[in-house]
Formats: structure tokens, C-alpha cells, sequence
């Protein structure tokens, strides 16, 4: 510990960090613009300016900008100084020069880094006479809002989008006093991360664009901490309601996660929650075929428990969209023996096999902040981008980290960011890509290599082999890629840290047997290796513990055992399989009851439908792609109609069963579980019971300006209704209580006294991560379990093998009922090679029909040279394109040719 | 469409540099020296010769305040505004010249499409101030005489041409 004197009074704190960021950390105010905690300093705006003396008897001292200044033992320095807040109040005056002062109609209004800043400076008078510049603002896409007059200069934007993100088509524009911060031209921008813009940008110039058409300012909404549904990553949000409408996501800090971003299908893919298809009363059918129709409650539940009492059994299909505790409960409704995951075959060996894979393996468990720091990185296999998006993000920063080694010989601060990006232009970590589809990392990739799921699948077990010469090798490898494997190999033995990267996207369970096999190989040569996979969805890791069968497996139960119902939890399943199996699945027991959120294709099926509330009206756990338990918190307050699967299996168990388990609360659930399943022993730790108190209080999920409290209800009522009750958290639907937690879990809104926007995050550092992923390697881990390297791939007569190619907007089920998102996805594209396209007559845009024995789906023609001949690569996720499971051998047309 | 002239300037000024941004600068005042300014079309074309989004090299060419990104007349007139010509009243031979040009202020281009006026940082001839440059003249100790006869004999030097119109004479209104 170092000592600081900040006007005169000692702090401890720990070197390493510049003075703002230090400053910042102890709970002081020194206003700022162009730092930001994950983006660090260039000294852009020179608003965060203090005085430094050189020791107790300088009473002159210096101006220095405390974001460019490292936080040394012993420095003195002072906020206060009057000249430092002269020059701070001066240098807002010029940034505010051309601001249009349109606060009242502006959405940051209320929650703007501007305006704390400007407050805090003193600037409280307007002085410029002159006419303002202004600026024409452009369309950008369906997400994100422009309103450049707004625009202070501060170069966050670009430095994060540009620099940080990778993306190519946000730039500044102009110089001097009139800067464009913009596209070249109007249109949607490309990144996935865009919308990180929205918290970046310290005002109001860049806002949610899906928030306008339901806004409402940040201190009339009710927030919770939550968890992103739409891939497996997990990463923490905030979801913010008035009224029962969900209106935005923002992010929630997370050390170990995802920081301070998210990407644009987590924080756009929320309208689902409002959607037109919700299911918002329990819904039944008087005959298979008759529609749906609404029923009472309490008559819903007493038909579902009727059911178990014909004899015959009940099967339960739980899903890796439902949460920890809903499927926990299914599988103690149906017993553990009749309890499966909604996963065709292929897919839950993939899910099963990765999850085997990253609790065996003796490498580290990768977080995405594992994966930033890693000095190498093979991405084996995955589209991440499309398919964990800010696990892309992450493999971006790694690329950094040589640059970082190289700025730090040079002696440059590992936050002075213009200085290592200048220094490290051509410094480059190595980066593999190395999968079946090209890839948004290729740009920045040291080895690209794009062939099919086996080949790739062949040159990480050349790789395994490289390092580890007891580990399997291919046979009959070309020399050009064992050359490849070897210097692949060589890197990532050198590296520090390095890491591999992989997951179910491939849909390929040798990919990931490879992917293992290296990191178990490297880990013999390089103890620091890490290893990271990414799952298809939030929680299929969670639902992998609970140990459920696949769907075909399900099938055969319920023909076997003259199945009396089949219930499915928050599930389509024909997204998920062959579209016999799910058709089967739900005609041939007797009942089917549905639990879910949604009327799906699955729903609509059913005989009796339970309306399950969505992630933004119930609590509960997720076990994220690492395996790190998470709890997200109801936002909504529970409504009359639905409510969270897991509570109306608890209803059904209550009237099923004398002998059941009572679970009044989540925690009784979450302590139940963890008392019977050994997997799940860390639920509990996800977050602090609903017993937690900070003092005596609970967390307020309203800030305490909420306005018109009283009011809201008047024309009902003048008395002030109560509070809603939350028995499952610490968490209150009401302003009363505190405000700014200290636990990360419970973190409902960022604000500080006199710091009403985002960048109140700051002031919430030294936290301690909610870490809960433990090795749990054995002795026995390092074996590669037998997995043998796949034949190289040979293309066949009249088929191609169609491989999965995954859409960020598009493949996913949940973010596509978002109109935002949806508006961003394209018809199912099929990607061929130019010779095997030229073979079938097909160009670019034409109509192809794709098809095997039984089903036929319509795309749109795409020609690429990364696709190798006799392969081609398909939407996956698309309605058109549902029921196959790919990679498949498919045969390819033109559509109307013979 | 880049001319053959253009690609090999381009690739020349590529071949001394360490990355295609470094590059972007001179390609764009190599293209600009064979068609005068820098139109939407020919910072797509550079572009993609340079590997580079639109949005990428605009942000250079839009830095540099001589990089135009609008036409422009046949001569550019650079007037130094700075401090030596502001103390040697520069102010008042601006009027004459907007006068003698017919035009209202800095930034416009005369009607035929032959001068364009523009401000000029300090030009390095303080010891001569009032200083101006024309295209790559530079003129020294101005005063209305003198300016008359420069541009004068410009519009004489260019006479033969003046049936032939820029690009500008037609693509552009003026107040
Ligand atoms: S648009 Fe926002 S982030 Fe970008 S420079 Fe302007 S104020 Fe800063
Ligand atoms: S990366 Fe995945 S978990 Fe994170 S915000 Fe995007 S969709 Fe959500
Ligand atoms: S925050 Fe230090 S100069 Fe901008
Ligand atoms: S100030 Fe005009 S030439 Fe120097």
C-alpha cells in the first residue's frame, strides 16, 4: 500500500493506476470526459486537471492532467486548489460552447455524464453569445440514436468503437471546432458492440433508439440486476421496467465476465419480454383439436395434477432457456429417470461433451477476462462473434497483449492508451482462427484456416500432438498443416496465459474433443493455459448438471412407457430436433402441458398452456458457458396471470404430492437443490438470500427521486397502495432502501451522490468479483478420454456437407421476437464455393432449395472462396431452416431446376 | 474510376510508408493534384485501392483542411489571416479582393470557376506581410495595386482557357 495526500490528507491505495482513476477509487469527485475505466487515457479533454506539488513545502504546484499522471508513493496533490477548479470550470465552458442545452428533450436527461460534470464544475452560467455550430445527425440503424449538436469531442466513441471493438465504419470527421463523430454516409452500424455507444458517450449524442419508443427517464424506472438470455456467456445487465413494460438493458459491471459491455443482441433482444406473443394466462384446449382458450388458475393446476394420477408416467422436458431452478423443480415433479433437455441427439452429446470437457480439464476454466489477457489464442471452431459475441470482443483484446508486454519494456503506463496503441501498430499476439466459416476476427487474426468441422477438428489434434507427443495424431496430414500445427503449437506453448476457444457453434463433437485435447496438451507444457467454450444457450450448462436426456431419448420413454402427459419447460422443441420427434413428442402422450413465456410452434401444440414469466419478471440462477452460477432478479413485480415456471411446479408438487417438498421461497428451492445435487453446490453463492440486509435494509429497484407514487394509482384509489412483496430477494420494488449496494449480485441502478449516469460504476471498484468457478481438476484429467482424430474431409458425388452458420440477429430464438433486432436478420443464406456453385448454375442472390429425405428448405444463394468445395454453409436458427441438424449431408438445387 | 497516372503515384507513396493509413495522405493529394478536389467517388476509389472503409480514409481527408472535399476553382487563393498580415491590415485588401473577385467571403469560388479564396495561417513571409499565395506562389508586401495586376495577369495567363469551364462554373450556385 502506497500513500497518497489528496489536499493535505493521507490515502492508502494500491500504485499502478493513474491519479483520476485512483482518485475516483477512493470516492472522490475530479470531473472527467475522455477517461473511462476499460477504454483508459489519452488526456483528450483536459477536464480532469489538479494540482500536483513536489512536496509539503510547494505551496505553487502544477497543473497536471490526473488521468495522464501515474499515482506515485508520497505525490501530493490537490482537487480543491482554486486555479485547478478555475481551469476545470473554464475548460467545461468551451466543451459547452456549442452544446445546444437541450436537456429537457433529451433522452440522456436525468443520467448524463455532462450534466454531473457541469454541475460539478461550477459551470452553472451560460455565456456564449454567439450563434452554435450545428451538425446534420444520420439514421443509424435500428439501435442507436444520433444527435451530433449534443457532441462535447471527447473521442470516447471512436476510441471505443474504432480502437477497442474493432469496427471500421464510426469515425471523426472534420478538425477544429467543428468535429463530426459519425459514419461516412447514413446506415446501420456494423458492429455487434454499437450499442456499447449508448453508455460510452458521456452525453446525450448517441442514446437507445428502442428506449425512445417506450421511455422513461432512469428515475422513474425500476431496475434488478439480471443476466443476459441470449447466449451462453452470461453477462450482467441491468433490466430497467415502468409500468410492467420492460424499456431497456443496460450493463452491470462484471470483473470477470463482461465488464463494462455488452453486445448488441443482449441489449436490444429484450422486447421479446413485451412481445405480442407472450402468453400472459394459463391456456387450455377442450379437445386436441380445439384452440386455445384462457382458464382460471387454480383449475390449470388442478388439471396438471390430475395427471399424475392416472399412473402412467409423466415425462419432463426441461431446456437450457429455462432457469436452474425451474428445471430443478421439473426434474423433482417427473423423478430424475423421466426428466430430459430439450437437445436433439447430436446436440446433447455436443452440450454434454463440452461440459464434461471444461470440468476435466486440468487447463484453467477461462472467464472472458481470462481470455482478454491471454498472450495466445486459438479460436478452434467457433464463429464467436455470431455465437458468443463478447467472447469476440474478448479474443480482440488479447490480440493487444503483445503490445502491452512491448509498452511496458518501453516504460509506458499500462494505461496510457495512445502511447501503446502508437507503439504497438506492429506488434501483434498471435491469434488462430481456425474454423468452417469466416469469421469477423480473421481482420486481426495471425493464422486463419477455414475447412470443415473435421479437418478442423484434425488440426487441433495435430496440434495436441505437436505438444504433446503421447496425445493422438491424424493420419495422413498434409505437410503445409502440419507445418501449421506446429508453429500453432510453438506459440501457444510460449505464450503466457494462452487460451483456447471453442463451443457447440460447430455442432461438431470431434471440434471439441480436439479443442480439450489441446488444452489438456498444452497444459503439460505450459501451466497457465486456460480454456474457454461457449454453450448454445444461457443456461445449458446448469441444465447439463441436472443430468436430462435428449429428446429422442424422450421419445423412446414415452413410447415405451405409454406415456400419460409430457411437460415441456420454456422450450421449442422444433427448434431443437427433427420435426418427426418434436410432432411426435407432442401427439402421441395424452396430455402435453407447455410451461413458457411464449406461444412458440411447441405452445401451440399443447393442451394446456402455463404462462411462465420471462427472466425480467421472476428470479433465479443460470449457470453460465464457465460453469459460474448467476442469479438474476425480477425486475417486474409478479403479475396475477403468470408466474416463473418454477412456482407453478411448486403449486402442481403441493397438490400432487403430501410428501413434497414446500418451497415458499427461491431459497427454499436453491437450498433444496443444493442439498440434492452435488453439481449444483454452488447455487447458493450465486448471490446473497432473500435474508440479506445491508444495515437493515433492502436494495431499492427504484431510485428515491421515483416521482408521482402516490399519483400513479389515483384514479383508482387516493390511498398509497402498498408495496409489492419480493420473499425470493433482497431486493425491494419500492424507492425505500439502499440505493448503491456493495455486492456486485445486487447491483440494481450505478449512481453516487452527484453522479446520476453510467459512469457512477467507477465508484463501485475494489469490489471483490463474484468468482465461483473452482478447478476441479483431477488426477485423472489430463487423459484424453480415447477421443480419436476424424478422416480428413472427402466431399461426396451429389451431396455437400451443409455446415451451420450462425447469425448474431437471426439464429437465435428469443432476440428475434425484438422488432429491433429482427428488422437487422436476412432471409437463410446459403454460402457455396464459386466452382460448386458454377457446377448447379447458381449466382450470387439466386434462389436454392436445400433438402434430404424429408424436409426441403428455401435460401438465398451466397458464393464465397473460404468455403471448401464440396462443402457449403447454411443459416442455422431460421424458421426456413428448422429441423436440421448441421453439419449434414444435404443435396443443393437451384430452386425450380430438375 | 483511378487513372493509371493516379495508381502508380498512389502505389509509389504506399511503397515509403509503413501502413496504408500512412499512405492515405499523399494518395489523396495525388489524386487531388490531377482532378482538383476530392469527390465522393474518387475517396471510394482510394479507398479501396488502400485496403480502407470510406469512413476511414474520410477521417483523413477531412483532417486536413487542404485535402478539399469540395470543388474548387482552377487557382486556389490562400490569404494569410494570421498575426504579422492582421497587424499589416490584411482585412482591408480581403475587401478589395472580394471586390475585384465578385464574390462575398472566404471559401467561395468565383463565377467562371476560376479562383477560389481561402484563409491561410501564417505563410512563413511575416517579413513581407500582407502575404497571399496562389496556388504554389507566394506574393509578398500586398496591396491593392498589386493584387489587381495578380490577378489580372492570371486571368490573362489562363485566357486561352477560359471558354473551357471547370466543373465547378456549372456545379455549384453562388450567392
Ligand atoms: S459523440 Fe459522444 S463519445 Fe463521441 S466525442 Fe462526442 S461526446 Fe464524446
Ligand atoms: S455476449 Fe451473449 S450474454 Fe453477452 S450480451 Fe451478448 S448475447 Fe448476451
Ligand atoms: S479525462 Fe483526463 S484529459 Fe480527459
Ligand atoms: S502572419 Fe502572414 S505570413 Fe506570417
Amino acid at each position: 500500500m502506497a500513500t497518497l495526500y489528496i489536499d493535505n490528507k493521507p490515502y492508502e491505495f494500491e500504485e499502478g493506476r493513474n491519479l483520476l482513476h485512483t482518485c475516483l477509487g477512493l470516492g472522490f469527485d475530479i470531473p472527467h470526459f475522455c477517461w473511462h475505466p476499460a477504454l483508459d487515457s489519452v488526456g483528450a479533454c483536459r477536464q480532469c486537471a489538479v494540482k500536483l506539488f513536489k512536496d509539503e513545502n510547494d505551496c505553487t504546484g502544477t497543473i497536471v492532467m490526473s488521468c495522464m499522471t501515474a499515482a506515485r508513493d508520497n505525490m501530493r496533490i490537490s482537487i480543491d486548489d482554486k486555479e485547478a477548479h478555475e481551469f476545470r470550470a473554464e475548460v467545461i465552458g468551451f466543451l459547452m460552447a456549442n452544446h445546444p442545452h437541450d436537456c429537457p428533450v433529451c433522452d440522456e436527461g436525468g443520467e448524463c455524464h455532462l450534466q454531473d460534470m457541469t454541475v460539478l464544475t461550477g459551470h452553472t452560467y451560460r455565456e456564449h453569445r454567439f450563434k452554435k455550430r450545428t451538425h446534420r445527425n444520420q439514421d443509424l440503424g435500428p439501435f442507436v440514436h444520433h444527435e451530433m449538436n449534443r457532441c462535447i469531442a471527447c473521442y470516447r466513441c471512436v476510441r471505443f468503437y474504432r480502437d477497442y471493438a474493432g469496427g471500421k465504419d464510426l469515425e471523426v470527421f472534420g478538425w477544429h471546432d467543428s468535429v463530426y463523430f459519425g459514419r461516412h454516409e447514413s446506415g446501420v452500424l456494423a458492429s455487434e458492440f454499437a450499442g456499447n455507444l449508448v453508455e460510452v458517450c458521456p452525453t446525450g449524442v448517441f442514446t437507445d433508439k428502442t428506449f425512445r419508443k417506450h421511455f422513461t427517464r432512469k428515475w422513474d424506472l425500476c431496475s434488478a440486476p439480471s443476466v443476459c438470455v441470449h447466449c451462453s456467456l452470461g453477462c450482467n445487465t441491468i433490466a430497467g421496467q415502468r409500468s410492467g413494460v420492460l424499456r431497456r438493458i443496460l450493463n452491470r459491471f462484471s470483473e470477470d465476465v463482461n465488464g463494462y459491455f455488452l453486445c448488441d443482441r443482449g441489449r436490444f433482444g429484450y422486447e421479446f419480454v413485451n412481445g405480442s406473443r407472450r402468453v400472459r394466462t394459463p391456456l387450455a384446449k377442450k379437445g386436441r383439436n380445439q384452440k386455445l382458450e384462457p382458464l382460471d388458475r387454480s383449475a390449470a393446476i388442478k388439471r396438471v395434477a390430475e395427471l399424475f394420477s392416472s399412473g402412467r408416467p409423466v415425462i419432463g422436458i426441461g431446456s437450457g432457456r429455462a432457469s436452474l431452478e425451474s428445471n430443478f423443480a421439473l426434474r423433482q415433479l417427473v423423478g430424475p429417470q423421466r426428466f430430459f433437455v430439450a437437445e436433439s441427439e447430436t446436440q446433447h452429446s455436443i452440450t454434454t461433451e463440452i461440459v464434461h470437457a471444461l470440468r476435466r480439464t486440468p487447463a484453467s476454466r477461462a472467464s472472458l477476462r481470462d481470455v482478454a489477457k491471454a498472450g495466445a489464442v486459438l479460436v478452434l471452431g467457433e464463429d464467436v462473434t455470431n455465437t458468443a459475441p463478447l467472447l469476440a470482443l474478448a479474443v480482440r483484446q488479447a490480440c493487444r497483449t503483445a503490445a502491452l508486454t512491448n509498452a511496458h519494456g518501453l516504460g509506458i503506463d499500462p494505461w496510457n492508451d495512445a502511447a501503446i496503441r502508437e507503439t504497438g501498430h506492429n506488434v501483434r499476439s498471435s491469434l488462430v482462427v481456425a474454423t468452417p466459416t469466416l469469421t469477423k476476427l480473421d481482420d486481426v487474426a495471425t493464422t486463419v484456416y477455414h475447412a470443415p468441422p473435421d479437418d478442423i477438428s484434425r488440426l487441433g489434434f495435430a496440434i495436441a500432438h505437436a505438444l504433446d507427443g503421447s496425445a493422438p495424431a491424424p493420419r495422413g496430414l498434409s505437410p503445409e498443416i502440419e507445418a501449421m500445427a506446429r508453429g500453432i503449437a510453438r506459440d501457444l506453448a510460449q505464450a503466457a496465459r494462452p487460451a483456447v476457444v471453442s463451443g457447440a457453434g460447430s455442432g461438431s463433437a470431434s471440434v471439441v474433443e480436439a479443442a480439450a485435447g489441446v488444452a489438456a496438451a498444452l497444459y503439460k507444457v505450459n501451466h497457465d493455459a486456460c480454456l474457454c467454450m461457449s454453450l448454445s444457450e444461457c443456461n445449458s450448462f446448469g441444465c447439463t448438471l441436472l443430468g436430462g436426456r435428449d429428446l429422442t431419448a424422450a421419445l423412446d420413454a414415452a413410447e415405451r412407457d405409454n406415456a400419460e402427459a409430457v411437460v415441456v419447460l420454456e422450450a421449442d422443441l422444433y427448434r431443437n430436433c427433427d420435426p418427426a420427434i418434436a410432432g411426435a413428442l407432442l401427439t402421441l402422450p395424452r396430455n402435453v402441458v407447455v410451461i413458457d413465456h411464449t406461444l412458440t410452434a411447441t405452445a401451440a401444440m399443447a393442451d394446456l398452456v402455463l404462462p411462465a414469466a420471462t427472466f425480467a419478471e421472476a428470479s433465479g440462477t443460470f449457470v453460465n458457458n464457465e460453469g459460474r452460477f448467476q442469479r438474476f432478479f425480477s425486475a417486474i413485480a409478479p403479475q396475477a396471470g403468470f408466474a416463473p415456471g418454477y412456482r407453478w411446479i411448486a403449486e402442481i408438487l403441493s397438490v400432487v404430492g403430501p410428501e413434497a417438498p414446500r418451497w415458499e421461497t427461491l431459497d427454499d428451492i436453491v437450498n433444496d437443490m443444493e442439498s440434492r445435487v452435488a453439481d449444483c453446490a454452488g447455487i447458493r453463492a450465486a448471490a446473497p438470500s432473500a435474508s440479506f440486509r445491508e444495515g437493515s435494509q433492502k436494495i431499492a429497484r427504484q431510485s428515491f427521486r421515483a416521482s408521482g407514487r402516490t399519483a400513479l394509482l389515483a384514479n383508482t384509489s387516493v390511498a398509497e397502495s402498498p408495496n409489492p412483496a419480493d420473499p425470493d430477494s433482497a431486493l425491494a420494488f419500492s424507492p425505500e432502501g439502499i440505493q448503491a449496494p456493495r455486492e456486485q449480485p445486487l447491483v440494481a441502478r450505478y449512481w453516487a451522490p452527484g453522479i446520476n449516469s453510467v459512469q457512477a460504476v467507477s465508484k463501485y471498484h475494489g469490489d471483490p468479483p463474484a468468482a465461483l468457478v473452482k478447478g476441479e481438476a483431477g488426477a485423472d484429467a489430463a487423459e484424453n478420454h480415447g477421443a480419436k482424430a476424424p478422416a480428413a474431409f472427402a466431399s461426396h458425388a451429389s451431396e455437400w456437407l451443409v455446415m451451420p452458420l450462425h447469425h448474431i440477429f437471426g439464429s437465435e430464438e428469443l432476440s428475434m421476437l425484438s422488432p429491433s433486432v429482427a428488422s437487422l436478420a436476412r432471409s437463410a443464406l446459403i454460402v457455396l464455393n464459386p466452382e460448386d456453385a458454377a457446377k448447379l448454375s447458381i449466382r450470387e442472390n439466386d434462389a436454392v432449395e436445400v433438402s434430404n429425405y424429408a424436409l426441403s428448405c428455401a435460401c438465398v444463394a451466397a458464393i464465397a472462396s473460404w468455403v471448401t468445395k464440396g462443402s457449403a454453409a447454411l443459416s442455422v436458427g431460421r424458421p426456413e431452416t428448422q429441423g436440421l441438424d448441421l453439419p449434414e449431408w444435404l443435396w443443393i438445387r437451384k430452386a425450380g431446376a430438375p | 474510376m483511378l487513372t493509371q497516372e493516379e495508381r502508380a503515384a498512389i502505389s509509389e507513396g504506399c511503397d515509403s510508408s509503413p501502413s496504408a493509413r500512412a499512405a492515405a495522405p499523399h494518395a489523396l493529394g495525388a489524386v487531388q493534384a490531377s482532378r482538383g478536389w476530392i469527390s465522393d467517388e474518387s475517396l471510394s476509389d482510394i479507398a479501396e485501392f488502400l485496403h480502407m472503409t470510406p469512413a476511414e480514409l474520410d477521417s483523413i481527408a477531412t483532417f486536413y483542411n487542404r485535402i478539399y472535399r469540395s470543388p474548387v476553382g482552377r487557382h486556389v487563393i490562400l490569404l494569410c489571416d494570421s498575426v504579422s498580415c492582421w497587424i499589416m491590415d490584411y482585412e482591408y485588401l480581403l475587401n478589395h479582393l472580394l471586390t475585384k473577385l465578385g464574390i462575398s467571403g472566404f471559401g467561395e469560388t468565383t463565377k467562371d470557376g476560376m479562383f477560389t479564396l481561402l484563409p491561410s495561417a501564417c505563410l512563413g513571409a511575416c517579413d513581407h506581410a500582407p502575404a497571399m499565395m496562389v496556388d504554389r506562389e507566394l506574393f509578398g508586401d500586398l496591396t491593392r495595386q498589386s493584387i489587381d495586376t495578380i490577378i489580372d495577369q492570371y486571368r490573362i495567363k489562363d485566357g486561352d482557357r477560359r471558354t473551357a469551364q471547370s466543373p465547378l462554373a456549372t456545379g455549384r450556385k453562388e450567392q
